[in-house]
């Protein structure tokens, strides 16, 4: 209670400073969401959703809010160097939860934007009325209340109808500062009728401060349109990280979306798909990776709510150390949604005594003419094959390498964007190797 | 001498399965090691190359001069032992380049000799893949992952190829191979065989003696070697069967 009460009164004392610069859009859903947060509060251990996720100790931290909008100290574009290069990408930073401005949004296809989500409300707030705050309204998790009460800014991409993006649009997040800090991040994605873009999202640490990343994002996937969303995350450990992702899919459209976290510290990831019409399709996969003493949650649901969609889950954990993961993967299949394909599929290696994996399964079908299967395995590295390695000369660690690596495969292979698939390969094999010990392309200071 | 099995006991979760073998190798040697089933062929074959699943009681094994049994799985590959396993293992998502690749570095490193760059390895793989008329595709695919029973068997001695062994042991490399593909490696074993490396050759039947010659010929059968020949002691064997050996061992 005492840790809501921090937030609430920070709200009823500052809330003309955190909505004086703001759009009427963003301004427009605070006041509804503080008393829905006021009501539900954080998610907590004693909440089924949270059983495993327990958030109360990286809560219990005295968080700074940056409220007062203080610039930010560094150039990320000096400061951190691409990530991904060989992708040609249109290259956007949020440092915290401030949209960095350098004016550089050009050679975008036309009507398309990119950039300050609250820059851009403030000009077109009747494209966006219809979508900012729409998918997470009903939301019963605390936190994406909290989200859209103090939110200031954000990240939009809109692309209108029919405009195909050839480029890939890259977002990278950074964490920075000396002080320990709450981020509330706001993304929006807007895919008109018959559009299509790839996005790719990267998370970054850049201080060893506790810095606690609240994010929300909408997104929207209009008639026959296609969304590939790429989301890494390479934070610290002492990073938390809680994302509520909400994705409304009109017929015929796709979507794919893969998540890897390959270094965090507490990890949660909520994935929500809804299909608003017939025949879209859905592709979720991800890869977690987990050491020391980090905690990966990844709760997925989608809403079959019509008939002939698709949706395909494929998310494999790797758990070393004493770390932690947890899958939870819901499918409703409504009455009426038939010739429904949904297929989920959850494997995961624990490397140690210590490591921990919780998978929760469900499928709830309630129509008669389907097609839905899920699988979840948990287990170690198969000692067959290790051995066959090791007979041919392959030393244990490179072949216990290998095989996570073939492990993680198939999931990487989603990836559609060929450089950023090559890129992660390599990422995850440092990452097993251990030499991922600072971000790569990271040349920031004090890092 | 190559390979020196001294008095060698080994057993699975207790239960003993070799009570004493004994076996000497010399260069340029083939051996053929028969028996009927469960009589610890395969029990032989993973002792000797470190599976891990077996325990070793008793007994030395004395390979090049260095005691075999204090060495990893991987270090006895490296000295030059090679086994085609009765059942290759699949190993979805690695591939044959990145194991093979990973296999012949790490041998050459043993050796202080430079990795080989990715073009003569690519040259290695083509011209070593011709022996057993390994098809490309597989090459790319991954490892033994929707291989026939043939492929798999002729991959097996691809690898040895690759990896050039003092010592090689089939494991029943014949069975659920057809005709043909017995003889295409058959036909690869013996492209291989020097003067300087040994083959052992573990089998029930004696078709594959028809087209790799052994020296000798090993009766193994409850855990001991029971009679050593030449030649025509696997002719015999595939005449009367084996309970002829199996009465004279109980008189």
């Amino acid at each position: 209670m005492q840790m809501i009460k921090a937030y609430t009164d920070i709200y009823e004392q500052h809330a003309k400073t955190v909505s004086r610069s703001c759009s009427k859009l963003l301004n427009g859903r605070r006041n509804k969401a503080f008393e829905k947060f006021k009501s539900l509060g954080f998610p907590d251990a004693s909440q089924e959703e949270y059983r495993h996720c327990d958030l109360n100790e990286v809560l219990s931290i005295d968080y700074g809010m940056n409220i007062n909008r203080i610039d930010i100290p560094i150039n990320p574009y000096d400061v951190f160097s691409c990530d991904v290069p060989n992708l040609s990408t249109k290259l956007f930073f949020i440092v915290n939860d401030l949209f960095y401005n350098n004016g550089k949004a050009i050679g975008l296809p036309e009507g398309v934007f990119c950039g300050s989500l609250n820059e851009f409300s403030k000009t077109h707030n009747a494209v966006l009325e219809p979508y900012y705050g729409k998918l997470s309204a009903d939301s019963v998790d605390g936190m994406v209340s909290l989200n859209t009460t103090f939110t200031q800014d954000g990240f939009i991409v809109y692309v209108p109808s029919g405009v195909v993006m050839e480029k890939p649009i890259q977002l990278i997040q950074i964490l920075h500062g000396k002080e320990d800090m709450m981020v509330n991040r706001r993304l929006l994605i807007v895919i008109e009728d018959g559009a299509q873009a790839q996005l790719l999202i990267c998370d970054h640490s850049l201080s060893p401060s506790r810095f606690f990343s609240n994010q929300v994002a909408e997104i929207f996937i209009g008639k026959g349109a296609s969304l590939e969303y790429y989301e890494l995350e390479m934070n610290q450990i002492n990073t938390a990280r809680i994302s509520n992702t909400f994705v409304s899919q009109a017929e015929s459209s796709k979507l794919l979306m893969n998540g890897i976290t390959l270094q965090n510290g507490l990890t949660r990831n909520n994935i929500n798909v809804c299909f608003t019409g017939e025949g879209a399709e859905a592709n979720l996969s991800g890869i977690a990776l987990g050491d020391q003493s980090q905690l990966i949650d990844n709760h997925l649901f989608v809403d079959h709510a019509l008939p002939h969609c698709t949706s395909q889950e494929l998310y494999k954990y790797v758990v070393d150390d004493a770390a932690c993961g947890i899958f939870s993967g819901r499918i409703l299949v409504r009455e009426g949604a038939q010739k429904t394909s949904a297929y989920q599929s959850n494997k995961n290696l624990c490397s140690t005594n210590k490591s921990r994996m919780y998978a929760k399964p469900q499928l709830e079908i309630y129509a008669d003419d389907v097609k839905c299967s899920h699988g979840t395995a948990t287990g170690q590295i198969d000692e067959n094959a290790l051995f066959y390695m090791r007979s041919r000369g392959i030393s244990e660690p490179e072949a216990r390498l290998l095989l996570k690596l073939a492990f993680t495969a198939d999931v990487l292979d989603r990836i559609q964007l060929e450089p950023l698939k090559n890129r992660m390969r390599m990422l995850v094999d440092k990452r097993f190797r251990g030499e991922l010990s600072k971000c790569a392309g990271c040349s920031a200071p004090n890092c | 001498m190559l390979l020196e099995i001294k008095n060698l006991h080994a057993s699975i979760e207790g239960k003993e399965i070799l009570k004493g073998i004994n076996l000497a190798i010399s260069e340029g040697e083939i051996h053929a090691i028969m028996g009927p089933n469960g009589s610890g062929k395969s029990t032989l074959s993973a002792v000797l190359t470190g599976n891990p699943t077996f325990k070793v009681t008793e007994g030395e094994v004395w390979f090049r001069g260095k005691n075999l049994l204090e060495m990893s799985p991987e270090d006895r590959s490296r000295e030059g032992l090679f086994l085609s396993f009765q059942y290759p293992v699949e190993i979805p998502g690695v591939s044959m380049v990145n194991f093979m690749r990973a296999a012949v570095n790490e041998h050459r490193k043993y050796r202080d000799e430079q990795p080989l760059s990715a073009s003569d390895f690519l040259k290695l793989m083509r011209e070593k893949r011709g022996i057993v008329e390994l098809e490309s595709k597989l090459a790319n695919r991954s490892v033994n992952e929707g291989f026939s029973g043939g492929e798999k068997k002729r991959n097996e001695i691809f690898q040895m190829a690759m990896l050039n062994p003092k010592l090689s042991i089939l494991d029943e490399t014949d069975s659920g191979l057809d005709i043909d593909a017995l003889r295409i490696v058959a036909q690869g074993v013996n492209k291989l065989s020097t003067p300087d490396n040994s083959t052992i050759v573990i089998t029930h039947y004696q078709r594959l003696l028809d087209y790799i010659i052994p020296d000798k010929v090993h009766i193994l059968y409850n855990g001991r070697i029971v009679k050593t020949a030449g030649r025509e002691l696997a002719i015999e064997l595939e005449q009367r069967g084996y309970d002829w050996i199996k009465k004279e061992i109980e008189e």
